[in-house]
């Protein structure tokens, strides 16, 4: 079982380490044969705008949909999260989406850099899954895109408190698709990439 | 919502400005492109040829070695119109020790600071203190103790100097060499020779143990200075750099646009020859460039 990265942009090497530390191999992705027998693909963060322009010159964006669409398992961070939503706030006009999440997201939804922050997250539902105790999910938020509305599909498995009161999901999970507004990979805490490698070995 | 969305757990604060969240911006611009820009215009460029991040300035490199005279941190209106014209990261330049000006361009939230030789220093033996501010600092290298005592001021990115405004990628090429060597050889040492080689590259010990253990700085290193061509990017690629800053060699080519593009695709299929073969095909004249016996002042030295 060898999951792939796309490995166009961004911080592929620390998801690499993330699933070699669980002992799931890992390949990079950066052209369509690239995709042929791989049992998930992760999108890392990375600038959404960039990955999206290097999708298509790559001639990725295509194919990639189309195995997306077919129910390959796929774990987005970030800029990942961006790659699957279905409608994207605050983009470039020509920016192209999957569409894989029943989501609509803002780009930068937490503000600049300056605003970047890491924080603590509850996260019972990957505890009770992994059965794990249900510690605090340490969490780093880089740029990073807001869930603006999900639909009735999408399982929220952690949330954070809006600025504006109410709760903005940014954990997710919807069918085959995993994605967070956060970078797990950036931590030693290794839930979420369980989960992923469950989801692909089911 | 699940469970959680009654509030029952409590959330702890949320902590800005932290080393981890410095350094993942540095990671998601990793195998990127940040390109130098002079106005909103060009920087629409830039990103619309996929650029990860634009450093907002006044002139470029090229221009500033021409021009002559005390070159100094841009007009914040400039970086406003910059910020307004793009979604991604945004950076600006500060003189080396200015910390009034990194105070300034952190009032107006620009993502990342470089402290930079390109600008004429403000200290002639102090750098900034990094650690003291939220918003994050990348800072030039020309060899591995340069690299570790930014790091220990808090620098979290690394770019090598090269020589900036040359076109010229031979210094950018000996700085990488020396500094990924060095790493390379760091990792032989034994205790004893770990702390001769903190004497010999004036660096905190903390830090030589770090890489003799890890083999890798603990920030990402970019490579800066002298790249002018989608080849440069593939080879500074392939030498070990993360990620490329490209100031002069975009906008004084003769096609900006497709320059930009295309070492933005070199960057990423560094590896493939045939894919940079692609994108280095037509793409007009790039900057004109100089040797390094024509230049008069080495930008590079200035940093202590």
């Amino acid at each position: 079982m060898t999951i792939g990265i796309l490995a166009l942009q961004g911080d592929v090497r620390e998801h690499a380490l993330a699933f070699a530390e669980l002992e799931v191999a890992t390949t990079p992705v950066r052209r369509p044969a690239d995709l042929e027998g791989l049992a998930g693909i992760v999108l890392p963060g990375g600038e959404s705008t960039t990955l999206s322009m290097l999708l298509e010159s790559s001639q990725l964006f295509e194919p990639l949909g189309a195995v997306i669409a077919g129910g390959l398992p796929v774990f987005g961070t970030c800029a990942g999260l961006v790659l699957l939503a279905a409608d994207v706030l605050d983009g470039r006009p020509d920016q192209r989406t999957f569409g894989a999440l029943d989501c609509v997201v803002r780009r930068n939804g937490y503000g600049r850099q300056r605003d970047s922050f890491e924080s603590e997250l509850s996260a019972p539902t990957l505890a009770a899954e992994l059965e794990m105790p249900d510690s605090a999910l340490p969490a780093v938020f880089i740029r990073a895109p807001v869930v603006v509305t999900a639909g009735p599909g999408v399982e929220v498995l952690a949330s954070l408190s809006s600025q504006g009161g109410g709760r903005d999901p940014v954990a997710v999970r919807q069918g085959s698709v995993l994605a967070t507004a956060f970078h797990p990979e950036l931590t030693g805490d290794r839930r979420l990439h369980r989960v992923f490698a469950r989801m692909v070995a089911r | 919502m699940t469970s959680d969305a009654a509030g029952a757990a409590p959330e702890s604060e949320r902590s800005t400005g932290t080393f981890t969240v410095k350094r993942g911006l540095a990671d998601m611009l990793r195998g990127g492109v940040i390109m130098d820009v002079v106005t909103a215009d060009q920087a629409k460029i830039a990103e619309d040829a996929g650029a990860v991040s634009v450093m907002a300035l006044e002139r470029v490199p090229a221009d500033i070695r021409r021009d002559g005279g005390v070159a100094r941190m841009s007009d914040p209106a400039l970086i406003e119109a910059i910020q307004e014209a793009v979604t991604i990261p945004v950076m600006a330049k500060a003189r080396i020790g200015h910390f009034a000006e990194a105070q300034v361009l952190q009032a107006l939230a620009v993502d990342y600071i470089d402290e930079s030789e390109v600008l004429t220093p403000a200290d002639e033996a102090h750098h900034i203190d990094k650690w003291a501010f939220s918003v994050p600092f990348v800072c030039g290298a020309t060899n591995l103790g340069e690299a570790l005592r930014r790091i220990s001021e808090g620098a979290a990115m690394i770019r090598s100097k090269g020589e900036a405004g040359t076109g010229n990628i031979v210094e950018a090429v000996r700085h990488l060499r020396s500094i990924i060597g060095d790493i390379r050889r760091l990792t032989q040492a034994d205790g004893p020779e770990q702390y001769g080689w903190a004497k010999h590259l004036s660096a905190p010990i903390g830090l030589v143990q770090e890489i003799a253990r890890t083999g890798q700085l603990p920030v990402p290193l970019f490579c800066a200075g002298g790249i002018a061509t989608p080849s440069d990017a593939a080879l500074v690629m392939q030498l070990g750099a993360e990620a490329v800053f490209v100031g002069s060699g975009i906008f004084k080519s003769s096609d900006p646009p497709r320059m930009a593009r295309a070492i933005v695709e070199a960057t990423t299929h560094y590896e493939d020859a045939e894919h940079v073969a692609k994108v280095s095909r037509g793409l007009g004249e790039a900057m004109r460039g100089e040797e390094m016996t024509e230049i008069t002042e080495r930008l590079a030295d200035r940093g202590w």
